[in-house]
């Protein structure tokens, strides 16, 4: 392709990529360098139905001409980043140096919000990345050895669990898994103790969520590795049957190798997809047992008071975890797409 | 029914059909934010009948009209032209300076209200109120009844009435609260510390201070509650309370009155409906005022609008609240603050709450920093993973952050 043909093709998708991705990125990150002009609080009369009272309130005249000349606020550099409710460097060098054990450290870093939200983000990253995989896997092998007729009914019922949306989907579970729902109440049967409840503690909570994150995201491995076993070679298969490799050795040694670019695909999406895992811990509740990064950032700016430079810097945070997490694959992948290198 | 039950209802009607097309205005834009109950929904279709004319009224009533209220007034012109607001909420709206003085607009067609009803900030009128509300005492008078209980006047009480209740085998969680972490559980923080007689930040500035002994006895006295209620407790809302209670699961619990209506309504088992009562807000830990807020609900003016609209939307507010919407259908709704309201007996809590000498919710700049941090620090506490104390320090340093970053410390 020319030069030419090629930029004015390639222009539109550049134009949106500035516009919906360079330009929020570059506000994001001045807006998390930056925190709002210090409020000159008065002293103000303020009546209401139930009488009057003498309460602070804010005077926009004083602060008005400096907002008007500096509207990102005041530059603090890296001082959002460090503090308590972020990276609180501080805190944690102090619970470093008091520490009892290392147990106690890390259960003393459980009570900075930014640590809370990582121990159960990185868990969850850990334990839903392989298990859908795996699952995802296991049922495109499944549908793929059905009868053709099948296949095109299963496929649409194996896809149903990403159709939903993820807020939906969860929503639905967390009624079920009520006390009162049907898997929850069916628990208690089956385990006989009426004062079972997954939404009552932590290690439960955590499950739950887990699970939930695996049978959303289960379908999206499994449709990519279904497409890829249509492609798998079948003079190999042969070959290998022929040899007398068992169906589960033929998958190991032929259709899973075959299939590595795709796993390491499905991998990168689901390491980025799971480290922002957000809609599940709002659809269930669960916010007291765990959060993640997404989740502070919405609580940030979801309140009366908005904290928009730290819901900033939480952003930013989360893209450079979502880097930290995303190299090994990477780095793997430009190997394997440039050998000679 | 069922639409006016999706969380948002937006409509718009410009047919000039109206009886009261414009409510004296001749043409403007009125758009409505606010919340979803049905107090509110009421004065929302208020206004709606002053489309008509020139005039336009839009309404987005919704449980997350705190998020969309100041956004949607931040532009010019701005997008909604009235908020309904209640006084954590117009907090907000006057720390952005998004609303304008309501002075002239009062003089000129607010011949209806009661001074009491005018919300000023040195004089200035900021918004008009039209309703209050306060979380109080709901309980089943059949199940009291039958063990011979009276109403608990304090939170003690309730905890024997409560193992009463548990020990009779009547119920196993007998008492209901909406202690969902966040908004809801900081709420219940907040009754409890000022039922204990705790002031939340050093007079005259914002430096927080709830570390005390009055913190540790409401985060305690929290815990005990906690042990009578559903396990999921940390879940419940007001919504999923309320349908605990519905479910006759419940037969004690701290309610806002404004959400007691529905609990009475024919949906509900009759057993439950005709046998819930209310009372006024429990006292705790031996003080005399109540363990509860007193709130207001009015409407506020945008400030980034012409003066035609502000006008108009000032007239259709004001249509919305005048003395002939109290009705038979209507008088139950709320404790309303109208001219010529005659209280009903779904009042009776929220009027001995304010006998009581109830504390109105703080307005104050910062008021809703340290709710939203207690609404996240106090959770571990209630889990018993860590001491009263910590989950208090936790919560202060987390307000401190907050507050240091907005600029009040």
């Amino acid at each position: 392709m020319k030069h030419k043909t090629f930029f004015w093709f390639f222009l539109p998708t550049a134009l949106a990529m500035l516009l919906f991705i360079a330009l929020p990125l570059t506000s994001v990150v001045s807006q998390s360098f930056h925190a709002p002009h210090e409020e000159v609080l008065l002293v103000s009369e303020i009546c209401d139905p139930f009488g009057c009272a003498t309460e602070s309130t804010i005077d926009h005249q004083a602060t008005e001409q400096l907002k008007k000349d500096k509207p990102l606020g005041q530059w603090v550099g890296f001082e959002i980043y460090t503090d308590r409710n972020h990276l609180a460097f501080k805190e944690v060098a102090e619970f470093w140096q008091t520490r009892s054990s290392f147990t106690g450290f890390i259960s003393s870093l459980n009570n900075l919000q930014f640590y809370r939200a990582m121990g159960f983000t990185l868990t969850y990253v850990i334990v839903v990345t392989p298990l859908v995989i795996l699952f995802g896997l296991i049922i495109a092998l499944a549908v793929n050895s059905l009868h053709r007729h099948l296949k095109g009914l299963m496929v649409f019922f194996s896809l149903l669990p990403m159709i939903v949306t993820p807020l939906v989907g969860s929503l639905i579970l967390f009624w079920m898994i009520d006390a009162r729902g049907i898997v929850g109440s069916g628990l208690q049967e089956i385990f006989s103790d009426p004062n079972l409840s997954l939404k009552a503690s932590t290690g439960l909570t955590w499950v739950t969520l887990i699970v939930y994150g695996v049978w959303h995201s289960a379908p999206f491995a499994f449709i990519v590795f279904y497409a890829g076993l249509q492609t798998v070679p079948k003079e190999t298969l042969e070959s290998a049957m022929i040899d007398g490799a068992t169906r589960f050795q033929q998958v190991i040694h032929v259709v899973v190798p075959h299939l590595s670019p795709l796993v390491a695909f499905v991998a990168l999406i689901q390491l980025m997809d799971n480290f922002r895992v957000f809609e599940p811990i709002v659809g269930f509740s669960a916010s007291a047992h765990a959060t993640s990064l997404s989740w502070i950032i919405w609580n940030d700016i979801g309140q009366e008071i908005r904290l928009f430079s730290s819901a900033a810097t939480t952003s930013v945070l989360t893209i450079i975890g979502v880097v930290i997490l995303l190299l090994p694959v990477l780095i793997r992948t430009w190997r394997e797409f440039n050998p000679e290198k | 029914m069922f639409l006016r039950k999706i969380a948002t209802v937006v409509a718009l009607t410009t047919l000039a059909s109206s009886a009261w097309a414009g409510c004296g205005a001749s043409d403007g834009r009125v758009s409505i934010v606010g919340n979803e109950f049905p107090a509110i929904q009421t004065v929302g279709a208020g206004a709606m009948e002053c489309a008509g004319g020139g005039v336009t009224v839009e309404k987005n009533l919704t449980a997350d009209h705190q998020k969309i209220n100041v956004p949607g007034m931040q532009g010019n012109p701005a997008e909604f032209t009235t908020a309904i607001v209640a006084n954590s909420s117009i907090v907000a709206l006057m720390n952005n300076d998004v609303i304008r003085p309501l002075d002239d607009l009062v003089a000129k067609h607010g011949q209806g209200l009661q001074k009491s009803q005018l919300i000023t900030v040195d004089g200035n009128i900021m918004g008009v109120a039209f309703m209050a509300n306060a979380q109080h005492l709901v309980f089943r008078a059949d199940i009291l009844d039958q063990l011979g209980i009276a109403p608990p006047t304090t939170y003690e009480e309730m905890l024997v009435a409560a193992a009463n209740i548990r020990a009779s085998g009547l119920m196993d969680h007998p008492v209901g609260g909406a202690y969902a972490a966040g908004w809801n559980l900081a709420e219940e923080f907040v009754n409890m510390y000022i039922g204990h007689g705790g002031e939340f930040f050093k007079p005259g500035s914002a430096e927080i201070a709830v570390n005390n002994q009055h913190g540790e006895d409401a985060l305690h006295m929290m815990r005990a509650l906690s042990d009578y209620m559903n396990p999921d407790y940390l879940t419940h809302d007001s919504n999923a309370t309320s349908a605990e209670w519905k479910a006759g699961n419940v037969a004690l619990m701290n309610m806002w009155g404004s959400r007691v209506g529905p609990l009475k309504s024919d949906e509900v088992d009759p057993t439950v409906a005709n046998n819930t009562d209310i009372a006024g807000p429990m006292t705790v830990g031996g003080g005399s005022t109540p363990a509860s807020t007193l709130w207001w609900d009015g409407f506020t003016v945008s400030k980034n609008i012409s003066d035609a609209d502000a006008e108009a939307t000032f007239m259709a507010m004001m249509h919305a609240i005048r003395p002939e919407m109290l009705n038979d259908e209507t008088s139950p709704l709320a404790v309303w603050l109208i001219d010529g309201y005659q209280p009903t007996d779904a009042a009776k809590g929220v009027f001995a709450a304010a006998a009581m000498g109830t504390t109105p919710y703080p307005m104050l700049p910062y008021a809703g920093l340290m709710h939203s941090a207690a609404g996240k620090e106090l959770v571990d506490f209630m889990q018993g993973k860590e001491t009263a104390s910590q989950a208090l320090a936790d919560l202060e340093a987390a307000y401190t952050t907050a507050a240091k970053e907005k600029g009040y410390l």
